[in-house]
């Protein structure tokens, strides 16, 4: 069980990062530590795709809020992309859908961070 | 709410002893996972069951009691999943709580939130004497 971290950098401000496999207690630092090594770099607009991530528990979320707290404060945005009921599912009894700007495809965040 | 123990007559018993640490709750969620399949359950039920579990763990790994292992008691019934998760303290455990960031303890708040959406009865004690244990049933659709 790991969980694999691709940031992909766009023709415009805002960066694609890919995870992929399962976000729990023990994989998050290094979705953590990914999402603070770009805004560190000061990149505060992304589009998270959690197509390829099987499981997610509150940890993950906790990790995904924290990265939103931070790019806020510099007028920034993340948008996800996530279409398993499962892991849209806990977006929804956690009320994050209505904090995460939650989307179908990457197209469709992209323009929604823009 | 008190949570009802299994019927005795039909009832069946698994039990895990996981070190508290993060790298081992895959293997109770996968383990507790496996034995809700072999009810009649949904997939999406045993997704829930799954996360409840690992949400208790990580409740486990957060808390500051000093435990060293991690028990899950899974009791099953033919109509119900009733799991146990409870720290186990060794002896002389010290009981230090772990620093937790500002993050960390309202995520560890959305933890038991979702065990509490996901599970159809949840119980959760704290005994000075052996640590924290967390009861959690899912019901079979009848």
């Amino acid at each position: 069980m790991d969980i694999k971290v691709n940031v992909r950098e766009t023709d415009t401000e805002t960066n694609i990062v890919e995870l992929a496999g399962e976000i729990d207690v023990y994989t998050s630092p290094k979705v953590k530590d990914a999402l603070g090594e770009l805004i560190d770099r000061g990149v505060y607009n992304l589009v998270i795709d959690l197509e390829k991530v099987r499981y997610i528990d509150s940890t993950g979320l906790g990790v995904l809020i924290g990265g939103l707290k931070r790019v806020r404060e510099h007028g920034g945005t993340v948008n996800l992309v996530c279409t398993n009921p499962q892991i849209k599912k806990i977006f929804d009894i956690t009320g994050l859908v209505k904090i995460f700007g939650i989307y179908d495809s990457e197209d469709a965040a992209m323009k929604a961070s823009v | 709410m008190t949570v009802p123990p299994p019927e005795q007559a039909t009832a069946e018993t698994v039990e895990l002893r996981i070190p508290r640490k993060a790298e081992w709750v895959a293997v109770a969620r996968l383990a507790v996972a496996a034995v809700a399949s072999r009810m009649r359950f949904t997939i999406e039920e045993i997704e829930d069951v799954k996360l409840a579990v690992a949400e208790a763990c990580t409740n486990a790994i957060q808390s500051a009691d000093g435990a060293d292992q991690i028990e899950i008691l899974c009791e099953t019934d033919h109509a119900h999943l009733r799991v146990t998760v409870a720290n186990r303290r060794g002896v002389g455990a010290a009981i230090v709580a772990p620093p937790l960031a500002e993050d960390e303890v309202r995520i560890d708040g959305l933890g038991v939130f979702l065990i509490r959406s996901l599970m159809d009865d949840v119980e959760y004690a704290v005994d000075p004497e052996s640590g924290s244990r967390l009861v959690m049933i899912k019901r079979l659709a009848s």
